[in-house]
């Protein structure tokens, strides 16, 4: 059993070698002549303003999070929507109890201000 | 009544419950009531029970409340399997029987007398609390049917005697001198569980009746080794709770505390638990002829070095603490000699007579707003007369002075260490010249605080009165015990039947009788006049410097200035030769004024040579041995534990790294290793 | 197709109860004024008496539930038990805390409430999924918890350091369990013991996942080399928050480890026996003698959590050697006993450290015997059972433990555990002696205990001296919860 794993340390071995060969290959074989238009950021097209490295407001993350929380949460209406005719009244009670509690949480948020984008 | 037998200890700790909880916020009035009337009900519930246990013919009660330690089986040392279970159980026999009366009788009457003396002084509730505390304590050390649980008492007769005499913890003296109690029990302490896990490899049990009955069985020879070795241990304990040579220094610094404390911790009951652990643990003893003689050795030397010290203590309370340490001696003195019940006798009396002069004591020094200095007193005979008849009575009983319960007591002691089975004429001796130094110090008290002219300070002179009735009832009680007590153990020779011997008899009863030396009934009376001799020549000394002539007294006193020291050595020498030589001579009337200054001011300076060489030799021994030990430890404890310091750097990133590492040595470990 | 049915809801009654209370009390937190959410703290704790109470409903149908995920037994219930007991009293000890320090959010109420949920499914899961989810719930919960004093740098370098770790360390767990379903096809713990009590099953990969879900736990019970953040984490977070953190999570955490050791470490023998025999002598004597030279209570206190740590560990592997019940009831013992003194002695500092924390330090609490002899004496009860002294919890606990290895034959490792504990009495009285025998005011609060803080502390000390009184009873019901599945 433990052999099967062997295959797996050849695979990992060879992907090491391919990413270093081809990596090693351009910077060894490749031709470089960079001008200072190369070596500038690219943005669009645009000239670029300023620094990157800039401070955004906090509540961008938090608004960010909270998307991503609720966004993978709804993710998984669509395994229930897939056999909830299998499911039944008991799925149906399942999912409604599921999206009661993420209420619960959204109904929090929004009374917290996390939403308020102005604060 | 036997079957609740476990109300006499709860009452009390109930008591220091509400005190603890409660105390704060209730009147005074309600603190007494409860405080003092708790251990009342306690004591009233003890002598039902005495009576209820006189009615059983064995004289004897056991009672299991439940399982405690369920430790299972175990390997004895013998090989043999063992079985320990302990038990929260009570064994009420003549012995406990007697101890239980005179804690409860004693402690209630000790505690009324500390409403009125501690009336004005603070922490009022903390006081009755802790003192509550105390008696609950000291009833579970006395009822309990087992070592482990004796101890348990044991320590928290320790603990409430430590927080007693640091109860002024305002006064850095006292809390100096609680520290110093704590510690010094500890090491006894160490000794005694020592002994306790011998035994427990031993029997396998540690329960008291079941050791007495395997001692007894005639399963283990006299001199067995083991036994030896646990009775000396149990000993050393007893040394460091009684306060005996070489552990009794803390005893004196304990005066500290409020005189009610020292009068029923430091002088009636926790002393005491030395030498009730010692003769509940006879039947041991009996095997091991050579601890025996370790305790009459060890009792009959404190009881002597300890008496000579008290005559040069200016400090009422010292004194008495002094001859405190001194009585303990004579009841070890007894166990040695095997005369349990006579130890156990004298442990009664000395109960009575003893708190009754600490009480004595307290009502002096509240009578002159806290003076406690002897040579600040004088003439207090007329001012306070009733704390003056009741202190003569005690100094009486104490004095040996027939009919009085100190004298039946000791009497008896020295009796049995002349003519018991292992009675030796030393101790007889030794016992026999304390008495004298007994009568001498108890009576150079009496002429130093009562007669004489007063040495009062003005200021304090016209605030002298008489204490509160409260007091004066606890005095007048304990009078008339320190008067009766001697009767329940009057011996044959006078025309009594001991009685409290032979309620005792079952248990010390041995299997092999030993008898008392041959004797005729005409020595024992020739001893007994003896002792009173030397009991009424201690007294007509301490007359004679004291009183008709003060001025040697003021001699002795000023001999002790450091400034004196030379001065003292030289008139030492002229004394000694007028003495030897030209006295005897010239004048054989003054005889009798050159004993006083040879031997008194001799064996005086003698003593305070001797009692600073010891104290320079512990404070020696304190810098280099015990300091010296504690540091080495503390050093190698604080070498080790830098390794540790050093990787907690604070960074999570190391943090991070170590857990890495020890997953991976813990995997190469588990790995390859198997 | 499985579906739920009533005994198997009824079988996590108290976590379904605990989690409904914790929803609540988040739900209605921001429509409760600011001077009132004193009344959240009393929902929760009414929800954790309702869980507790759901006992009484629940032992009859004792058993698994949801497919074997969830192991109704003896054992389960001791740690719910314990652990409600915890969340009660960290939450008694919490609410007047909170109202002092200016940071009275009933989010900590919810969190605690969600952290003992996800220790109750990891004492009560034999599926190794679901108590990987009850440590996540557990220690999410707990992340935020260190960090509540928001403006506190100490309180945030606490949680950011907990945090980060504690993430890593269970990624080990999970490593650890994915091993073991590429080894076997299952997470189920009973189905694992057979699968593995076959001959030839176990092989160095095993093992190495053995090693893996060891360490993911030893992590969360600070053992050694895995105890380097505990002090920094304890010291600084909020004292009660550290209170339920060096009892709950400990317990649930140990609670597995006996689960997993006990149940699959058997056929593999003397390796995983010595694991855990060298983590407990590491653990005892580097958690001990760090202690000795702390100057901060809390973090001298962290060092004595790590050190407890060993002593339940020396436990654990006599319970693993001589496969009696003896050492798994001195470990059920052992926690719900340290659980008592340590989450008294926390709360109890939490008040004598004074608003906002600032006296920590030993000596803040010079001389405080005569300044607040109630305090102080209750300090010292705490201590006196930690360094296990007689007639109190923490001596019957350790006595227990050494009993079990003695009788397992692990002289060597008693011997160790002993002589630790002696050196532990050093820096327990150094406590104590602080307190009672040194000169000088007192720098920590002198204000009186309030009402719930009060009773928690009570209720700590009643059973510090139940238990080391009357050790019995709780001995036999210890025992009788100690066979865990499977």
């Amino acid at each position: 059993m433990e052999s099967g794993y062997l295959t797996i340390l050849i695979y990992i071995g060879a992907v090491v070698f391919l990413s270093a060969a081809i990596l090693g290959m351009s910077a060894w074989v490749g031709v470089k002549r960079p001008t200072r238009e190369k070596l500038s950021p690219y943005e669009c097209g645009i000239q670029p303003v300023g620094d990157a490295r800039e401070r955004f407001s906090i509540s961008f993350y938090l608004v960010g999070m909270l998307f991503i929380l609720f966004d993978v949460e709804a993710v998984f209406l669509y395994p229930w929507a897939v056999v909830y005719k299998e499911l039944k009244w008991f799925g149906f009670t399942e999912m409604l109890l599921y999206i009661l509690i993420l209420l619960a949480g959204y109904v929090y948020i929004w009374k917290k201000g996390a939403l308020d984008w102005s604060r | 009544m036997l079957e609740r037998i476990w109300l006499i200890p709860l009452l009390p700790a109930l008591g220091a419950a509400f005190q603890f909880f409660f105390g704060r916020k209730v009147k005074k009035s309600v603190v007494s009531l409860v405080s003092v009337g708790l251990p009342g009900v306690s004591f009233a519930w003890a002598i039902g029970c005495f009576f209820a246990l006189l009615g059983r013919p064995e004289h004897l009660f056991t009672k299991v409340l439940y399982d405690w330690w369920p430790v299972g089986a175990f390997h004895l040392s013998s090989g043999a399997m063992g079985n320990l279970n302990v038990h929260v159980g009570f064994l009420l026999d003549p012995l406990s029987a007697v101890m239980m009366l005179v804690v409860t009788g004693v402690g209630f009457i000790i505690h009324v007398y500390s409403i009125g003396y501690m009336a004005h002084e603070g922490g009022y509730y903390r006081f009755f609390g802790y003192m509550n505390l105390f008696m609950f304590s000291m009833l579970v050390l006395v009822l309990s049917d087992n070592f482990l649980m004796m101890f348990v008492g044991w320590e928290g007769v320790g603990l409430c005697s430590y927080l007693l005499i640091g109860f002024f913890f305002h006064r850095r003296s006292a809390s100096d001198a609680g520290k110093k109690a704590f510690v010094v029990n500890r090491i006894g302490d160490a000794a005694f569980l020592l002994g306790m896990m011998l035994i427990v490899v031993t029997f396998g049990t540690v329960n008291f009746q079941a050791v007495t009955e395997a001692a007894r069985s005639g399963h283990y020879p006299i001199l067995d080794p083991t036994i030896t070795a646990i009775c000396i241990l149990l000993f050393i304990g007893a040394i460091g709770k009684s306060a005996q040579i070489p552990l009794y220094v803390w005893l004196p610094d304990a005066m500290e505390g409020p005189t009610p404390v020292s009068a029923l911790i430091h002088a009636a009951t926790m002393v005491t638990a030395g030498v009730y652990m010692v003769s509940r643990a006879n039947a041991l003893f009996m095997l091991a002829p050579a601890a025996m003689a370790l305790v009459a050795g060890i009792g009959a030397a404190t009881a002597f070095f300890a008496a000579t010290i008290a005559i040069t203590q200016n400090d009422i309370k010292r004194v008495l603490a002094y001859s405190t340490i001194s009585q303990l001696g004579y009841m070890f003195t007894a166990c040695g000699v095997g005369a349990f019940a006579a130890g156990i006798f004298h442990l009664m009396s000395h109960a009575f007579f003893k708190a009754l002069l600490f009480l004595a004591a307290g009502s002096v020094i509240h009578a002159l707003s806290g003076e406690q200095d002897m040579r600040k007193m004088g003439g207090l005979r007329e001012k306070i007369p009733v704390t003056y008849w009741t202190y003569l009575i005690a100094a009486l009983a104490i004095s040996g002075i027939p009919p009085l319960s100190g004298f039946v007591s000791k009497d008896e002691i020295l009796w049995q260490s002349y003519a018991g089975p292992h009675g030796h004429l030393v101790l007889w001796v030794a016992g026999w010249v304390t008495a004298g130094l007994t009568a001498l110090y108890m009576f150079r008290q009496i002429y130093m605080t009562f007669h004489g002219t007063s040495r009062v300070e003005p200021e304090v002179e016209h605030h002298i009165h008489e204490s509160p009735r409260s007091m004066l009832a606890a005095l007048v009680t304990l009078a008339g015990l320190s008067v009766i007590g001697g009767f329940i153990g009057w011996p044959d020779l006078l025309g009594g039947s001991d009685r409290l011997g032979h309620f005792l008899d079952p248990v010390f009863e041995n299997p092999v009788p030993v008898a008392l030396k041959n004797y005729s009934a005409g020595r024992e009376f020739d001893l007994m006049f003896l002792s009173v001799l030397i009991a009424c020549t201690g007294i007509y000394v301490a007359y004679r410097i004291y009183v008709r002539r003060p001025e040697v007294a003021d001699r002795v006193a000023k001999s002790f200035g450091p400034g004196y020291e030379i001065l003292l050595n030289k008139y030492y020498v002229d004394e000694l030769y007028d003495a030897l030589f030209v006295n005897r001579v010239k004048n054989i009337g003054n005889a009798a004024s050159g004993f006083d200054q040879y031997v008194v001011d001799g064996g005086v300076n003698g003593v305070g040579w001797t009692t600073r060489l010891t104290a320079n030799l512990s404070r020696l021994w304190d810098l280099y041995v015990i300091d010296g030990a504690v540091n080495v430890a503390a050093f190698f404890t604080k070498l080790m534990s830098y390794p540790a310091r050093v990787i907690q750097t604070g960074l999570v990133q190391s943090y991070a790294w170590l857990i890495v590492l020890g997953v991976l040595i813990f995997m190469g470990y588990y790995l390859v290793h198997f | 197709m499985t579906t739920v049915s009533i005994p198997d809801v009824m079988r996590i009654l108290p976590e379904l109860i605990l989690a409904g209370f914790a929803i609540l009390v988040m739900l209605f937190e921001p429509f409760v004024p600011a001077g009132r959410k004193r009344v959240l703290g009393w929902i929760a704790l009414l929800g954790v008496l309702v869980a507790g109470m759901a006992f009484t409903w629940a032992p009859p149908n004792a058993g698994m539930a949801f497919s074997g995920s969830i192991a109704a037994d003896g054992f389960s219930y001791f740690f719910i038990f314990l652990f409600l007991t915890i969340a009660a009293l960290a939450l008694l000890g919490s609410i007047n805390y909170l109202e002092r320090d200016n940071i009275h959010h009933a989010e900590y109420y919810a969190l605690i409430l969600f952290s003992t949920v996800g220790m109750c499914f990891m004492a009560a899961s034999a599926e190794l999924i679901m108590i990987f989810l009850g440590l996540e719930i557990s220690s999410l919960s707990t992340y935020v918890l260190a960090g509540f004093r928001r403006h506190d740098p100490r309180s945030n370098e606490s949680a950011m350091k907990y945090f980060l770790l504690g993430s890593f360390a269970t990624a080990f767990f999970l490593y650890g369990i994915a091993f073991v379903y590429g080894l076997t096809g299952t997470t189920n713990l009973v189905d694992l013991a057979a699968d593995l009590a076959q001959p030839g099953k176990w092989s160095t990969l095993t093992r190495a996942a053995l090693i893996l879900m060891f360490v993911g736990l030893a992590f969360k019970v600070s053992t050694v080399p895995f105890q380097i953040w505990t002090p920094d984490v304890y010291q600084g977070a909020p004292a009660p928050v550290t209170a339920f953190l060096s009892t709950g999570p400990k317990a649930a955490a140990f609670a597995v480890l006996v689960r997993i050791f006990l149940g699959l470490a058997g056929p593999s023998g003397p390796a995983a026996f010595w694991v855990i025999w060298i983590s407990a002598a590491l653990t005892m004597t580097v958690g001990n003698f760090a202690a000795l030279l702390q100057k901060n209570v809390k973090r001298m206190l962290a060092y004595s959590a790590i050190a407890h740590a060993g002593y339940v560990l020396v436990g654990l592997a006599a319970a693993m050697a001589s496969g009696s019940t003896e050492g798994a009831s001195a470990v059920l013992f052992y926690l719900a006993a340290y659980a008592f003194m340590n989450v008294g002695a926390f709360l109890l500092i939490a008040h004598l450290a004074g608003p906002g924390e600032g006296r920590t330090e030993i000596s803040d609490f010079t001389g405080l015997g005569r300044a607040a002899p109630g305090a102080a004496a209750c300090l010292t009860v705490f201590m006196l059972s930690l360094s296990g002294i007689p007639s109190t919890a923490g001596f019957f606990a350790k006595f227990y433990v050494f009993r079990a290895s003695v009788h397992a034959g692990l002289i060597g490792l008693t011997i160790i555990a002993v002589l630790n504990s002696v050196v532990s009495v050093y820096y327990y009285l150094n406590l104590v002696v602080t307190m009672y025998m040194r000169e000088g005011e007192p720098q920590a609060a002198r204000t009186p205990m309030p009402l719930p803080l009060y009773s928690a502390i009570a209720a700590s000390l009643f059973a510090i001296f139940y238990l080391g009184l009357y050790p019995n009873h709780f001995l036999l019901l210890s025992t009788l919860s100690s066979k865990p599945l499977p």
